[in-house]
């Protein structure tokens, strides 16, 4: 007879040393694995339920301003130097590792409307509405030293809007008119108007970088080409844009922050439908920046929070609020992809990690591994009902959370008496027109 | 897509040829050809010989050059792979992971949920292949027992095998002689390294059968119905005469559960933490006064197989590779593959001093626990156990520390009794029904059909793309498209039905084939 029984030879089984790591065989066989759905269901829900007890999203915040914080500009090279400029002139250059304030300088009497960093890292620009546009030198003057710009620019009228070109030595400007200036002259090289009296700001692409975009005053987005002498063309909506921001991957679309709580993502090849309509503020939305990868975006509001939104998400995905913060101003995402600098009303900026749950620094292989795992399995089950309500769930000051269910209320409203017309009214006299196209009023080349 | 490092694209090496370095085998083989040319013509031939010489080492250098660049590890260029492609992995194996079939592709418009549907197929496809190939490396194999030409495999007795097998697999059978305490039950751990013996009259004791060391020893002073396991051989459950209690391994009483009177047998749910009366298997098998063993499929409540027996089976186990032991009075059967095929005799039999009271599969291991009037029995069923396990579930050479970190991570998974249900994946599927309200519900609340299939309307192309005459062929393409979808799915639907329609004949033929008293009377 031919005879086999299992035997196990101990030494493959049990380490050498206590100095060795244990061993762990494994089989992946499913017969040896049952219930594998029932228990990485319960899995995903431990993970979803500690993700909320990790939450901490607030990490430092930065205070020396006298005024409330009008506008930040993030440093070209260096992912730890900030700049933000306040309400009454003061230009602040803050250390975000050690959160100190390295340098300070009376800029402008009167707001810094505008900063940005030039390509190099060596100055940087900002404008204030003493009509003046000012290049500054990115190191501290020396011992004995004034702080005296590089270069001043007397304009005739107020300057609201700053940015600079991706690679060439250009900015340019908004204010009454779309400015672009060459760094070495002292008037504009060119100046776009399209019978609009005033810009609110004007923004680059980073991608197409002869490409920008201003929003104006009358409720519309123009986008210019820097090659050409007019405007390309414009796309005006029921109500008036703050700011926007281009996509840092795409190369077309841009978000922009409306009056009107929501935010656009347009398509710049297509501007009679935005993409997405992201809704969820409570009041006026202020900024907006992206994040380095273009898959998200952060949102600053008139209702004291900042909400984080994908970049495809119709509502947003997290919401940061403390009781300290008021209005904020201008918001930035950090290059590394980490963190959120925002800054306020009450003269602080914040500094919020961008994934709340995130654990900073180093991580080992096995914590690596396991927090992918654990993200994996969330994303798995996210639709099912208790683990969405775990997800989802997020405190609200309460004036927020009223405001929130009042303008529910009100959107249903409208809602029902739209279809109640509909309904009452020969079939196709009155057109489903879909909430995307709601918005925008016309397009105009 | 924006890309910072333009620089770089402005140098290209397309026309630049790179002079390689000499290999060894391109002097021998122009050496060889060299030879070869001496040897076959001297004289006039010789130049033409070396014209063609230089050439094929021109065309031979650049061969190589194309080739060498790309692959610096093949040491000779000209032989090629005779493997090509990734190792083939054999079916059965694919098919022991495979989970579910492919999902139906969603509609021709639904971009983004088809682009993530075709993604995660792909994603799960590697991940079976990639378990089918680390099959290969798993260390053990299973047992077996093959009878000679004449032999009987049922014939074979313990003390044969005991003496073919290694010394250690050979002290696994053994008997221990506990006559004075009643028949014993028994429980094996789940990792299979600790064994619970509990006689009719009180007797409780808990050992490393391997080694046979004794953890503890205890008489409860009244009669034991059952003994349990919990999750690890740190606690197990008694069912005495009255009441249930808990034990922790060194003998002391932990819980007296009252609300529990009379049990009579006990089951562990591991993976629920409850100890349940209920059967955790694919297969159910039962067995009756009626002389009949009967193979139940659990999901689907039918009786798959009926075997005859000589006498009722008072006791079964079933192992964790399929074998089936029946126990009848003193003499203990093993079956093999029951659940699938037919058996007509027995893989294994072993007579017993005592009458047959327990009967447990030891979880790793080649080794059937026997509790009888006269002690404890361990047979040898070669393949009864499964031989490579998984470390992170049930490792029976774990360690004190990772036995503690496997129960906090064990708790920390428990699966809540909600979620226990006949079909274990329903969790994954797609809940049809809710949805459906949910979409009734969204139609009545928005007016119209956001999912409605919207009417196509053909891109108005430029160049004289859009002529009548070509639209009303785009038109025409997806309209025959949709009607090709719309077949298909009546068709299959048809065929559902058919298949319907033959299973309720056969079963129909099946009842109607049973002969009754009355059959004489129909014409």
């Amino acid at each position: 007879m031919k005879v086999k029984v299992i035997a196990r030879n101990p030494d493959d089984y049990v380490r050498e040393t206590k100095l060795d790591i244990q061993r762990v065989p494994r089989n992946y066989d499913p017969s040896l694995h049952p219930f594998e759905v029932s228990r990485e269901y319960t899995r995903a829900l431990n993970a979803t339920k500690l993700e909320r007890v990790f939450a901490k999203p607030f990490v430092a915040s930065l205070d020396g301003h006298r005024d409330g914080v009008n506008c930040m500009a993030k440093h070209a090279k260096s992912l730890s130097t900030l700049l933000s400029g306040s309400c009454d002139g003061e230009v602040k250059v803050w250390n975000l590792s050690k959160h100190e304030c390295v340098r300070t300088l009376q800029a402008h009497e009167g707001f810094v409307r505008g900063m940005v960093v030039r390509y190099c890292g060596t100055s940087f620009f900002t404008v204030g509405d003493d009509k003046t546009i000012k290049q500054w030198k990115m190191e501290s003057p020396g011992y004995g030293e004034e702080e005296e710009p590089i270069n001043t620019i007397l304009g005739k009228t107020v300057y609201t809007g700053l940015d600079h070109h991706q690679n060439d030595p250009v900015f340019a400007t908004c204010g009454q008119q779309v400015d672009i200036w060459d760094e070495q002259r002292s008037s504009p090289i060119r100046s776009f108007t399209w019978g609009v009296d005033s810009f609110s700001s004007v923004h680059f692409n980073p991608v197409e970088t002869e490409l920008l975009a201003s929003c104006a005053s009358d409720r519309s987005i123009v986008l210019y080409d820097m090659r050409e002498s007019t405007p390309l063309k414009k796309v005006i909506m029921a109500m008036r844009s703050n700011t926007l921001s281009w996509n840092p991957m795409e190369a077309y679309y841009f978000t922009c922050a409306n009056e009107d709580y929501n935010l656009y993502t347009y398509d710049m090849r297509y501007l009679a439908k935005p993409i997405m309509v992201h809704m969820d503020h409570v009041s006026a939305v202020l900024d907006v920046d992206y994040a380095p990868t273009g898959k998200e975006f952060v949102s600053a509001s008139f209702d004291k929070t900042i909400r984080i939104f994908a970049k495809d998400g119709g509502h947003s995905r997290e919401v940061y609020h403390t009781k300290r913060m008021q209005h904020v101003i201008c918001i930035k995402w950090s290059a590394d992809n980490k963190y959120i600098l925002s800054g306020s009303d009450e003269m602080n900026i914040r500094l919020w990690k961008a994934n709340a749950a995130e654990k900073l620094g180093v991580l080992a292989p096995r914590e690596r591994e396991a927090a992918n795992y654990s993200q994996k399995l969330k994303e798995k089950f996210q639709h099912h009902p208790q683990i969405r309500r775990i997800a989802r769930h997020r405190h609200l000051p309460k004036t927020i959370y009223h405001q929130t269910k009042e303008l529910r209320v009100m959107k249903e409203a409208r809602r029902r008496k739209e279809r109640n017309v509909r309904k009452h009214s020969k079939p196709g006299s009155v057109p489903v027109v879909s909430e995307k196209e709601k918005h925008v009023v016309t397009v105009v080349k | 897509m924006a890309s910072p490092g333009e620089a770089s694209v402005n140098e290209t090496h397309v026309g630049k040829k790179k002079k390689l370095p000499a290999r060894y085998w391109q002097e021998l083989q122009e050496e060889e050809r060299k030879d070869e040319n001496k040897v076959k013509k001297d004289g006039e031939q010789s130049k033409e010989a070396l014209q063609q010489e230089e050439d094929k080492t021109q065309k031979a250098k650049k061969r190589k050059q194309d080739q060498s660049p790309s692959d610096g590890e093949k040491v000779k260029p000209e032989k090629s792979d005779p493997f090509p492609g990734p190792a083939p992995i054999p079916e059965d194996r694919l098919q022991k992971f495979k989970r579910k079939d492919k999902l139906k592709k969603p509609h021709r418009k639904q971009h983004k949920l088809r682009d993530i549907i075709a993604r995660s197929e792909d994603a799960s496809e590697m991940a079976q292949k990639q378990a089918a190939r680390f099959d290969l490396l798993l260390p053990e194999e299973a047992g077996f027992l093959e009878g000679d030409e004449d032999e009987d495999t049922c014939m074979i007795s313990q003390e044969d095998i005991a003496e073919a097998v290694d010394i250690t697999s050979g002290a696994k059978y053994f008997n221990l002689k506990l006559s004075q305490f009643g028949p014993y039950r028994l429980d094996y751990s789940k990792t299979g390294r600790h064994l619970l013996l509990g006689g009719r009259r009180g007797h409780v004791a808990c050992i490393d059968w391997a080694s046979k060391q004794l953890m503890c020893e205890i008489n409860v002073m009244e009669s034991v119905n059952d003994v349990k396991w919990l999750h690890t051989e740190a606690m197990y459950a008694v069912a005495q005469k009255k009441w249930l209690y808990i034990y922790d391994s060194n003998g002391i009483e932990l819980h007296c559960i009252r609300k529990f009177n009379d049990v009579l047998r006990m089951q562990f749910l591991p993976y629920h933490f409850l100890l349940a009366t209920a059967v955790s298997s694919q297969y159910m098998v039962t067995s009756g006064m009626d002389k009949k063993l009967k193979v139940y499929d659990v999901r689907t409540f039918k009786p798959l197989k009926s075997y005859f027996l000589p006498a009722g089976a008072a006791c079964l186990s079933l192992s964790q590779k399929g074998l089936l032991s029946a126990a009848t009075g003193d003499v203990v059967q093993v079956y093999k593959d029951v659940c699938s095929m037919p058996v007509t005799k027995p893989y294994m039999a072993h007579r017993l001093r005592g009458t047959v009271w327990g009967l447990h599969f030891c979880p790793f291991e080649d080794v059937l626990g026997i509790g009888h009037g006269d002690g404890f029995t361990s047979m040898l069923v070669p393949g009864a156990g499964e031989p490579n396990f998984d470390g992170l579930d049930a490792n029976p050479y774990r360690s004190a520390k990772q036995r503690q970190e496997w129960e906090v991570k064990a708790l920390m998974e428990k699966i809540q009794p909600d979620l226990i249900s006949l079909d274990p994946t329903e969790l994954a599927q797609v809940d049809q029904a809710t949805w459906e309200q949910r979409h009734q519900d969204r139609v009545e609340v928005l007016g119209f059909d956001p999912l409605a299939k919207e009417k196509f309307v053909p891109k108005y192309k430029k160049k004289g793309r859009s002529s009548a005459g070509a639209i009303e062929r785009r038109k025409k393409q997806v309209a025959h498209e949709e009607q090709r979808d719309v077949i298909r799915k009546s068709v299959e639907d048809k065929m559902k039905m058919e298949k319907e329609r033959k299973e309720r004949e056969r079963k129909k033929a099946a009842l109607s084939t049973q002969k009754s008293a009355l059959d004489r009377f129909k014409k």
